[in-house]
């Protein structure tokens, strides 16, 4: 079991913030003194540059970067850990992918995303498209927040939001052909908190055409779920340190070995040559071909304290408690304020992360959010980087409370007595 | 909740000027892409002088506020000297501390304006 209270003591902002109400991890989470902890000394101790210093100290930055690498192989289940790239973010994860894999795509082939996808794993590949002649194909959502990938369609409200528990079996089969080199989803909506059946829709796709390259956007995904690259069947799989109690401008890629090793390197400079001549440049194989220049090193050896942190939890039991929490947050926003909150993405909480977006009584979502700010309350509101989802739901502007490890029952309440004085304001 | 004060909700409640012009000679939609505003704005001119002028759109409370207070402010007056107005205006009746974050939404509506008259 997860004490909020107990986790909130490891987390200094609450000793600036007392009465602070954060409900936008989905955006950024909050730090623990370890990983803070774990910045200050690199930068105290031992804050060199790494791979080729022969000294202690560089020696020492390397290993403590090197040992991350090992622990994050390990936290999603990386058969090696040559197969973790460390980049800036998980932007950066995807612009790099579709930049290097977009060199082995042509005229006419199809690229497929879908609707419900953070723009960064949405415009890269739509500009890709655009740029090579490529088929540009966004998967649809039904009306619960499901992807629209189901045979049969379900009316019945009884079933709603029990999809992937029960019989509905995936069909890909108007969406992946031959023709589709790549297919980028995420694994969690950051808006509507969708979980999709990443493994089922994996071999489905690969069922139809076994070329297909999947990319995964687990940034939703790795702060609060297991995730096991290897059991999942993915080719790509990026994520946040920052979403993830970890320091910002740290972002992962893993990706096949072989796969990695087949790519052409995307930023060309330092660390990332075996040798140049003025004729002819050997690159090093993955994971260093592409970590051209001096990475974010303090990040990155502080990254692996946010990945202990959470292994120390358990990341079962982390879902566990945001599954309890986002049940909860469910019954009763829904319960207290019935039809004058609309909140968006599955029924079922069983199928969805910690992610309550919401519209409420017609009230602006930023009008919203600057007054909940005044209680202490951190929401999110506007579109989320998602605008293709926002127009499909027919919604200009949401508001979004996300929860995590230091959130309880106590900051739902506190929403929702900060949801009422609202309406009283602006009634 | 300093900006939301009584002045600004009365205008977001009971907007002025709030709605579709049918004979205008200039229309205007403008989109704040941080949070989804949109809105329209609507404008007769006559002699170099606003003769009437409407907004009307999908706005928060501090851009319904704003627009409200400027389509108030700007009938009858110059085009010329509407051309010349600056954004401390805006700030100055709307009469709050504005964040960062919402200065957007409080000079959308003079956004809007200005690109309604810029040739006229």
């Amino acid at each position: 079991m997860i004490s909020a209270t107990k986790i909130k003591r490891d987390f200094p902002i609450f000793k600036h913030h007392p009465d602070l109400v954060y409900l936008d991890s989905t955006a950024t989470s909050l730090k623990p003194q370890s990983v803070i902890d774990k910045t200050v000394e690199y930068y105290s101790q031992y804050s060199a540059n790494i791979a080729r210093g022969l000294y202690d100290i560089s020696i020492k930055a390397t290993a403590e970067y090197e040992l991350t690498r090992q622990i994050t192989a390990k936290f999603i289940n990386a058969s090696s850990s040559d197969e973790i790239v460390f980049t800036r973010s998980t932007t950066e994860s995807i612009n790099l992918l579709a930049n290097c894999l977009g060199k082995k795509i042509n005229q006419g082939d199809e690229i497929v995303t879908t609707v419900m996808e953070h723009h960064s794993n949405f415009v890269p590949w739509q500009q890709l498209a655009f740029e090579i002649g490529a088929v540009f194909k966004v998967i649809d959502i039904d009306d619960y927040g499901y992807l629209d990938i189901y045979r049969g369609k379900v009316q019945n409200s009884k079933v709603k939001g029990q999809k992937y528990n029960s019989k509905f079996k995936i069909n890909l089969s108007n969406l992946i052909t031959k023709k589709t080199r790549i297919l980028a989803l995420t694994y969690v909506s950051n808006v509507l908190g969708t979980i999709n059946p990443i493994k089922e829709i994996i071999k489905a796709a690969k069922d139809i055409n076994p070329q297909v390259i999947i990319v995964i956007d687990a940034a939703q995904a790795a702060p609060h779920l297991p995730i096991d690259v290897q059991n999942l069947g993915a080719d790509f799989l990026v994520f946040s340190s920052h979403k993830m109690l970890g320091p910002t401008g740290v972002g992962v890629l893993w990706g096949k070995l072989p796969l990695l090793n087949s790519l052409m390197p995307y930023n060309f400079g330092g660390e990332m040559i075996e040798e140049v001549f003025i004729k002819k440049t050997t690159f090093r194989s993955a994971p260093h071909r592409f970590e051209a220049g001096t990475p974010n090193i303090a990040g990155v050896i502080a990254f692996k304290d946010a990945i202990k942190y959470l292994t120390n939890l358990g990341m079962e039991n982390v879902r566990r408690h945001e599954l309890s929490l986002g049940r909860y947050a469910l019954a009763r926003l829904n319960d207290e304020f019935a039809n004058k909150i609309r909140i968006l993405g599955p029924v079922n909480p069983e199928d969805r992360g910690a992610v309550t977006t919401f519209t409420f009584n017609n009230i602006h979502s930023h009008d919203l959010a600057d007054m909940l700010n005044s209680y202490n309350i951190c929401v999110r509101a506007g579109h989320h980087c998602a605008m293709p989802l926002h127009n499909r739901l027919k919604v200009t502007s949401t508001s979004r409370a996300s929860f995590y490890i230091y959130n309880d029952e106590d900051d739902v309440e506190k929403l929702i007595e900060g949801l009422k004085k609202v309406t009283k304001l602006f009634a | 909740m300093d900006i939301y004060q009584e002045q600004i909700l009365d205008h977001y409640k009971r907007p002025q000027n709030y709605g579709r012009l049918k004979s205008a000679d200039r229309q205007i939609e403008l989109n704040n892409p941080l949070c989804g505003d949109k809105i329209s704005m609507d404008i007769k001119i006559s002699k170099s002088i606003v003769s009437d002028i409407k907004f009307s759109g999908e706005t928060c409370a501090i851009s319904t506020a704003s627009a409200s207070l400027l389509t108030e402010y700007v009938k009858g007056k110059k085009i010329t000297d509407l051309k010349k107005m600056k954004s401390s205006f805006i700030f100055k009746l709307l009469g709050i501390e504005l964040s960062t974050s919402r200065i957007k939404c409080a000079l959308l509506p003079l956004e809007a304006l200005h690109k309604l008259i810029n040739d006229a």
